[in-house]
């Protein structure tokens, strides 16, 4: 009998492809995303190009002159006698705020804004760190004066250390690579996460998609054209490859808005590619240190083992894709209703969060015990071996724990396939597990 | 020759039997009704003759020999349980199904053109199946199982949902089938259509087979020596006579002519009862009383409880 997998498959794929609720989902996810990114951004670029002045009055006269004018903001300092007014009429003048600096500054350290509307945070930031460093400095001539060491500023300054910890792990051939925990932790978790994402919402799909075919009483009509176990796995599959689309147009997508948003947003230009920071920081001739830590970030990048991760990223990603909705299915197929499908939801839905329980902790400490021992269980080594990958795991840890993946997963596809073929033609009864053991057991 | 038989199906599932050493066979060209009470086993026996589950013994053979796993191809299956995809159009749906069958995209195309003409149903192609009435959906089912051609159709509970005007156009769908060549098993508990539509029946009942045979056969051989006659005279005096040798059980005498339901008990005959009744009064018709397929049922079905 020629197999009719590919008819079902692409069946499953074409309805839920072309759904509204897939393409409204598919679209919008990256530009919910990138709304997140790029609003905060851009209102922050909106809001600096009003022009504002600020009115001091300074009692203390220390920061008379001082407070220097930036490319919105520009401060203005008033005479005692124009205080009041301006204190009383400040809605109807031109001022957006009043700072009042109190003779006494330098042992209160405080200062007060008056003002009418809500005060942004960063006007207050930038008055804040203009005060500080004037009085700073103000301080730090009394001091020279009173100790008479002139050079006593750049002393101080030159005692000023910033440590950064590069780490080095030793590679198996004895070469040592940098590595870096941040991008480990940064991948591992973002496929951990992918992979429990897809598990969890695909699942469901499979187990609704065998619900509807078994409530609309269709599934009768089908199997009697082909065999369950093609069917079950024509949904999965199926389904399978509508998250991979999503999942690949959400990529690409998220390039073209991060490459979009880097034009609009101007204090992204720092993050921009390595060799345009090092164009501009040659013709600038500064920012060294940026630089520093570009190439830095580079050779960690380059350490970081990508057709490594990529590759276990698809295998764990199908094997614990397979494992789960394998399982969703033969649930599906268990219940006549959404209400009964609840207690077979639970002891499923239960490894796969503890799996990404257990993930922040593996991100943590990528070689203790429990990191492994989660890493080779199956139900949640797909998202706990993801998050260790990228730290470098043993290559016997990583086969042992495919092959555990794999052996469940058929054994799983196995048994699913078994339940689901009782399953779907049962009505009317409350399915229990006692139940779903019977069916197993049943020949076929 | 038989298109399709059974022989000694067995079917257990866990610790109730569904099925029990039946064997039935259905001729080439023929309606065959496949009767029962609720829960007696048919649906398990049309789910094996689907493919759909296995017996756990006996032999199912088709065309004389025994049953391969393409031979589905050949089948064409209405379940009394039926559905379409809900949110799914109509045409797509039944191409897909069509194409389950093992149609090419293009002969369902060409075939489901012709069917939906007939019916004059093309404007529903572009619908979804959830915005078709009941009867409506049926309709396009019916379309899908007949679609690839089989040479066995199974339909359970065809009528169900139908108007008495679609009834008909499907009743006559299913003669003109069956005139084209195809076999065709048809399980009801409409009685009526049975003894309409079908050649042969089976009878089951608590998983085993308690009758099969020419539907015609079967009514005769559960007649009961009753009879309708229609006479000119005197009730009273046939009453008189008739105590011992036959049971009256309906008399009427309001008609044009005089009425009564008789039924002769041992010993006697269709032959004696005439010469007894021309004694007393003139027979005008006189006819044996056929039971109907309604009543076998019941009588079988009492009989083996």
């Amino acid at each position: 009998m020629k197999s009719k997998i590919g008819l079902i498959l692409s069946r499953e794929y074409t309805t839920r492809v072309r759904k509204k609720s897939f393409i409204i989902m598919t679209l919008l996810m990256p530009a919910l995303m990138a709304a997140m990114f790029i609003l905060p951004g851009y209102l922050m670029t909106r809001d600096d190009t009003k022009e504002r002045t600020i009115a001091v009055y300074d009692g203390s006269t220390i920061l008379l002159g001082q407070l220097e004018s930036s490319v919105y903001t520009k401060y203005q300092f008033i005479p005692e006698e124009e205080y009041n007014k301006i204190k009383d009429n400040l809605k109807t003048s031109n001022f957006y705020a009043l700072l009042v600096i109190q003779p006494n500054v330098l042992n209160t350290k405080t200062v007060q804004l008056i003002s009418t509307s809500n005060i942004s945070f960063d006007v207050k930031n930038e008055i804040q760190n203009k005060i500080k460093s004037v009085i700073e400095k103000e301080k730090m001539a009394e001091v020279i004066k009173h100790t008479g060491i002139p050079d006593l500023e750049a002393q101080i300054k030159s005692t000023k250390t910033s440590i950064s910890v590069n780490t080095i792990k030793l590679g198996e051939s004895g070469e040592a690579k940098k590595s870096s925990t941040e991008i480990g932790m940064i991948l591992g978790y973002v496929f951990g996460l992918i992979i429990y994402m897809f598990i969890i919402l695909y699942g469901q799909m499979v187990m609704q998609g065998v619900m509807e075919e078994k409530q609309s009483r269709i599934v009768e009509i089908i199997i009697s054209s082909v065999k369950p176990f093609e069917l079950m796995m024509g949904k999965i599959i199926g389904i399978a490859m509508v998250g991979l689309t999503q999942l690949v147009i959400w990529i690409i997508l998220g390039f073209a808005i991060i490459s979009g948003a880097r034009g609009m947003m101007p204090a992204a230009q720092h993050a921009g590619t390595a060799q345009e920071i090092v164009a501009q920081a040659q013709i600038a001739n500064q920012a060294p240190a940026q630089l520093d830590k570009m190439q830095d970030i580079l050779s960690m990048l380059g350490s970081v083992n990508f057709p490594l991760i990529i590759g276990c990223f698809i295998f764990f990603f199908i094997g614990g894709y397979l494992l789960y909705s394998s399982m969703f299915a033969a649930v599906g197929s268990a219940v006549d209703a959404m209400e009964d499908a609840q207690q077979f939801m639970l002891p499923i839905m239960l490894p796969v969060i503890l799996a990404i329980m257990v993930m922040a902790s593996a991100i943590r400490n990528p070689e203790g015990a429990v990191a492994f021992w989660f890493s080779i269980i199956p139900f949640t080594s797909p998202v706990v071996m993801m998050a260790r990958i990228p730290f470098g795991v043993p290559a016997w840890q990583l086969a042992l724990s495919m092959l555990v993946l794999i052996i469940t997963f058929i054994g799983m596809v196995w048994a699913a396939g078994k339940i689901y073929r009782t399953g779907i033609l049962m009505y009317g009864k409350k399915t229990s597990w006692k139940e779903l053991g019977k069916w197993l057991i049943y020949r076929s | 020759m038989d298109l399709f038989s059974a022989q000694e199906v067995t079917k257990t599932y866990s610790n109730f039997k569904a099925l029990s050493e039946v064997s039935i066979s259905v001729p080439e060209g023929t309606i065959f009704g496949l009767l029962g009470p609720n829960g007696a086993g048919k649906t398990t026996l049309i789910r094996i003759i689907n493919q759909i589950t296995a017996p756990d013994s006996g032999t199912i053979w088709f065309q004389g020999r025994k049953m391969k796993s393409d031979d589905i191809y050949r089948i064409g299956y209405l379940p009394e349980e039926r559905g379409l995809y809900k949110k799914m159009k109509v045409g797509e749906q039944a191409l897909y199904l069509g194409m389950l069958k093992g149609l090419s995209r293009r002969d369902a195309m060409r075939e489901l053109k012709i069917w939906f003409e007939k019916f004059e149903i093309i404007s529903w192609w572009d619908k979804k199946v959830m915005e078709l009435s009941k009867g409506m959906q049926q309709k396009v089912q019916f379309i899908c199982t007949v679609l690839h051609k089989p040479e066995l159709m199974i339909f359970d509970e065809p009528f169900s949902g139908f108007d008495p005007i679609n009834s008909e156009i499907m009743k006559e769908e299913i003669l003109r089938m069956k005139k084209e060549g195809a076999t065709i098993i048809f399980s009801t508990h409409n009685m009526e259509s049975v003894e309409e539509l079908c050649d042969h029946i089976a009878l089951i009942d608590k998983s085993k087979k308690i009758l099969d045979g020419p539907t015609m056969n079967i009514r005769e051989k559960y007649k009961s020596n009753i009879f309708d006659v229609s006479y000119k005279g005197e009730f009273s005096k046939i009453e008189q006579d008739f105590g011992q040798k036959y049971s009256i059980l309906s008399h009427d005498e309001t008609g044009r002519t005089n009425s009564l339901k008789i039924q002769f008990l041992n010993g006697s005959s269709s032959g004696s009862l005439i010469k007894d009744l021309v004694k007393h009064v003139e027979i005008v018709s006189f006819n044996e009383l056929i039971p109907s397929m309604n009543e076998v049922f019941i009588k079988v079905v009492k009989q083996n409880s």
